[in-house]
């Protein structure tokens, strides 16, 4: 296969047409309306549907219907417009449906602007839509990551009947870099047992989220907790930098987390004993990595572009037991590498606190800056 | 070795698609390489800028703060990136639109009357490809034929025409040396 | 534009108090300057500029707040009209009106603005028609017109998968609720001198507690459009206009007495 230049939305799109997408929905927002531009052409090519919905809302209920027949289908928005969806992911979850939803996150809340952020990890991450239920989230840093992931995505989506979350950001999408694009998958064939259509020589099947008797949800949040113990045994995704001999920790997701490690780069060249560890799923969180940390790791410092999301879970994944700092940029500024670089320096210089929240310690220091 | 330029502009002066050549040269090269814009509303009359990296090894940050190389093409990008190019780095400016000169002394500067160079040979749209050849020829970042080469196969179809014009103004950008 | 038939201006331009003389984001020609200035003269002429409060919408014009002098909010995309219920509903003295594009009112909005309407809420909604997404780049808009190429009907607005457009005014004047739906266009001095006194009209009918008034605006794009200020003029009026026609679509009898 060659390699091209891609930007990450048009990547995206691509690959999901590649993972056999039978059905996109969406709905212009920037920075992710590229995604849809390049699937309202690529989609009708291949006799496969496009809609441009009316709204997000519209568009995630598009997607529950076609994810009713088990045929794979998709959606993409960015922030306010997943704000949106959010009443029909819970639908989904609640009806166990496969499906992937494509967040390429931007400053907010609210309108914010359109720059590359990470303020809805929690949201992605710790819920967002009314009930009891767990979508998986994984979070690419790169062109080629965005295309493996996408392609992964769909396939966790079937095999856990879940929703799978790409979690990008608006400088993922908007980059081009090289990257190679997967072989055309032929299309599903088979079907799972419950996809609705049609009862040609069968009983007739029915999908729907409701439950009026406490204890059949009970059964039914049961059976989703089932599935996601499995997710948490089998799925956990993510990748280590310089930790071998590792005495100080940097760690970030996404776009954060490439920033981290130009600023983890640079800090090895000036002999400090650094490395970076990047979840790659945010949702099962990689607790085990962060949990078995060594003793030795003197040091650990977050990096994100929201204000402590992803810390909470580090520090509880291990126990609070690593003495950590946290830095960050909010509302869709994007930190330069010489900024962690900096953070890293004081780290390694000063003795950290273990009394204080980090994220406290970090904003004392933002606002003595004025 | 990771070479970071940023290129900087008017809307509609080609800042986008100068960027967009380094990176696909870069490719062509076995390069790693990165290209992000600065994105924004469609309302016209802003400024338009991109960040290109070319690396031997595995791009961390597609954006940084002090990149070795800045092309500004008017005296908005001149304000606003003067003071960003790493010292020693390099900065190519586009004499034909600016109203003063630069004021870095620790940096190598390439002042280029570009505009006048690119109207001269028929086009005042290839200002960038004559910015473009003069950076290229006063820093190592990937060699000529590279971009000629991504030229020839991106410059879009109905641009295919000037495709000799603008091997033109890459060589013509390609005399200015920094002394 | 047809200059050769309009009359000689002699009023020396001032600019009215409702607006604020910063400069707009809006690009070179783009009509929607020309609608923002009209309401203000409007709001100036009715005194009303303290009395009035905004609604800006999720478009082109999310920075309305910046150019007309009086208070403001902001709402999410497409729900302007339902922001504008609960302030009129609290304040039922004040004046308070919604701008809104085609994207906003007619895609993503359509269930608070036709629930407005239908209520005969007694606020005023300004919609500007540009056929298409203007903020987010070009997209297919339910405005597009058939055949027409956005960024995501780039073969053209295919009626087969893609529908066909609405005719916001035609489909509101059926609602009760609704009292004053009018439909004009900013593509030349005289069609912008029937589009203010619309917006007169639209405030009037607020001011009277008339109920729901709204001016459809045919606006142009030229940026997305992919045209000059003048080549889209021109598309207006020749495109645009057979298919959206001018006119007035549902008048309450209680506003024959106005005369403006
Ligand atoms: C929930 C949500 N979805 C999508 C967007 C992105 N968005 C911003 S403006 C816009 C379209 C505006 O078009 P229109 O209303 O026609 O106004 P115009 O710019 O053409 O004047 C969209 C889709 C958003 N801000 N919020
Ligand atoms: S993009 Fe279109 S609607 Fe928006 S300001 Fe420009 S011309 Fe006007
Ligand atoms: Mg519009």
């Amino acid at each position: 296969m060659s390699r091209e230049l891609m930007k990450g939305n048009e990547a995206v799109a691509e690959a999901a047409v590649r993972a056999g997408v039978v059905s996109y929905f969406g709905y212009p927002i920037t920075p992710q309306t590229e995604l849809l531009e390049y699937m309202s052409r690529r989609m009708p090519e291949l006799g496969r549907a496009f809609v441009q919905a009316e709204s997000e809302l519209g568009a995630i209920n598009m997607v529950y219907g076609a994810a009713c027949t088990g045929h794979r289908t998709m959606t993409s928005s960015s922030s306010p417009g997943v704000s949106l969806m959010l009443e029909g992911v819970s639908y989904i979850a609640g009806t166990e449906l496969p499906m992937v939803l494509v967040n390429v996150m931007r400053g907010g809340p609210g309108l914010g602007n359109i720059a590359p952020a990470q303020s809805d990890y929690n949201q992605m991450v710790h819920g967002g839509g009314h009930g009891d239920y767990r979508c998986i989230v994984l979070a690419p840093c790169s062109v080629q990551e965005s295309i493996d992931l996408t392609v992964l995505a769909f396939d966790l989506a079937d095999k856990y009947r879940s929703i799978v979350v790409l979690l990008t950001d608006g400088s993922i999408g908007q980059m081009m870099e090289a990257c190679e694009l997967p072989p055309m998958q032929p299309l599903k064939t088979k079907f799972a047992d419950w996809a609705v259509q049609g009862a040609e020589g069968r009983e007739r099947r029915f999908l729907t989220s409701i439950n009026l008797d406490p204890a059949a949800q009970e059964e039914m949040n049961y059976r989703l907790l089932k599935r996601w113990v499995e997710v948490e045994a089998n799925e956990v995704r993510y990748q280590e930098y310089f930790m071998e001999d590792a005495e100080y920790v940097v760690t970030g997701f996404g776009s954060s987390a490439r920033i981290a490690l130009s600023a983890v780069r640079a800090a090895r060249a000036e002999g400090i004993k650094v490395g970076l560890i990047r979840p790659i799923t945010l949702s099962p969180f990689p607790k085990q990595v962060y949990a078995n940390l060594s003793d030795k790791v003197k040091g650990m410092l977050v990096v994100e572009m929201n204000a402590g999301q992803m810390l909470e879970d580090v520090m509880a994944a291990n126990r609070y037991r690593i003495p950590t700092e946290f830095f960050a940029r909010l509302g869709g500024v994007v930190p330069f590498p010489d900024e962690v670089l900096e953070e890293i320096h004081r780290m390694v210089e000063t003795p950290i606190p273990t009394d204080s929240h980090p994220r406290d310690r970090w904003f004392a220091r933002v606002m003595a800056k004025g | 070795m990771q070479t970071e330029v940023i290129i900087a502009g008017f809307g509609g002066q080609g800042v986008l698609f100068g960027g967009q050549l380094l990176a696909y040269a870069g490719l062509d090269e076995g390069k790693h390489v990165t290209w992000i814009p600065a994105y924004g509303p469609e309302m016209r009359g802003g400024t338009a800028n991109c960040t290109a990296i070319v690396s031997d090894e595995e791009i961390g940050s597609p954006l940084v703060r002090y990149p070795a190389a800045i092309i500004a093409m008017n005296r908005p990008s001149l304000d606003k990136y003067e003071n960003q190019v790493k010292p020693g780095g390099l900065l190519v400016v586009n004499s034909s639109m600016l109203d003063r000169p630069v004021k870095r002394t620790d940096i190598r500067v390439l002042e280029v009357d570009a505009g006048d160079v690119a109207e001269r040979l028929g086009d005042k749209r290839m200002t960038n490809m004559v910015l473009l050849g003069a950076l290229l020829a006063n820093l190592p970042v990937l060699p000529m034929s590279a971009i000629e080469n991504a030229l020839k196969v991106h410059l879009p179809e109905r641009h295919q025409r000037l495709l000799p014009k603008n091997f033109e103004a890459l060589r013509e950008g390609a005399k200015y040396k920094v002394n | 534009m047809v200059l050769d038939n309009c009359e000689l201006e002699t009023t020396v331009f001032e600019r009215p108090d409702t607006l604020t003389g910063a400069n707009t984001h809006y690009c070179p020609g783009c009509t929607h300057g020309i609608a923002n200035r009209l309401i203000a003269e409007v709001i100036d002429e009715m005194g009303m500029r303290e009395k009035t409060i905004g609604v800006a919408s999720v478009g082109c014009s999310v920075f309305i707040y910046n150019y007309l002098n009086m208070d403001f909010v902001q709402a999410p995309h497409g729900r302007a009209p339902a922001m504008a219920t609960g302030v009129k509903r609290v304040l039922p003295d004040r004046m308070v009106f919604t701008y809104q594009g085609d994207g906003d009112l007619a895609s993503i909005g359509m269930t608070e603005i036709v629930h407005a309407a239908a209520r005969g809420e007694n606020i005023t909604v300004f919609f500007l028609n540009n056929t298409n997404y203007g903020m987010t780049g070009g997209q297919m808009a339910p405005t597009t017109m058939p055949g027409q190429k956005t960024t995501s009907s780039q073969n053209g607005r295919d009626v087969e998968t893609q529908g066909y457009p609405i005719r916001v005014s035609e489909m509101f004047s059926k609602l009760d609720g609704a009292s004053y739906i009018v439909r004009r266009s900013l593509h030349d001095p005289k069609n912008i001198r029937m589009a203010k006194k619309a917006i007169r009209m639209a405030f009037e009918t607020q001011v009277r507690g008339l109920g729901f008034s709204m001016v459809e605006l045919l606006s142009i794009c030229p940026t997305n459009w992919g045209m000059t200020p003048k080549t889209s003029i021109q598309w207006l009026e020749e495109r645009m206009i057979p298919y959206y026609p001018l006119g007035d679509y549902k008048v309450h009898p209680a506003l024959a007495e106005i005369k403006l």
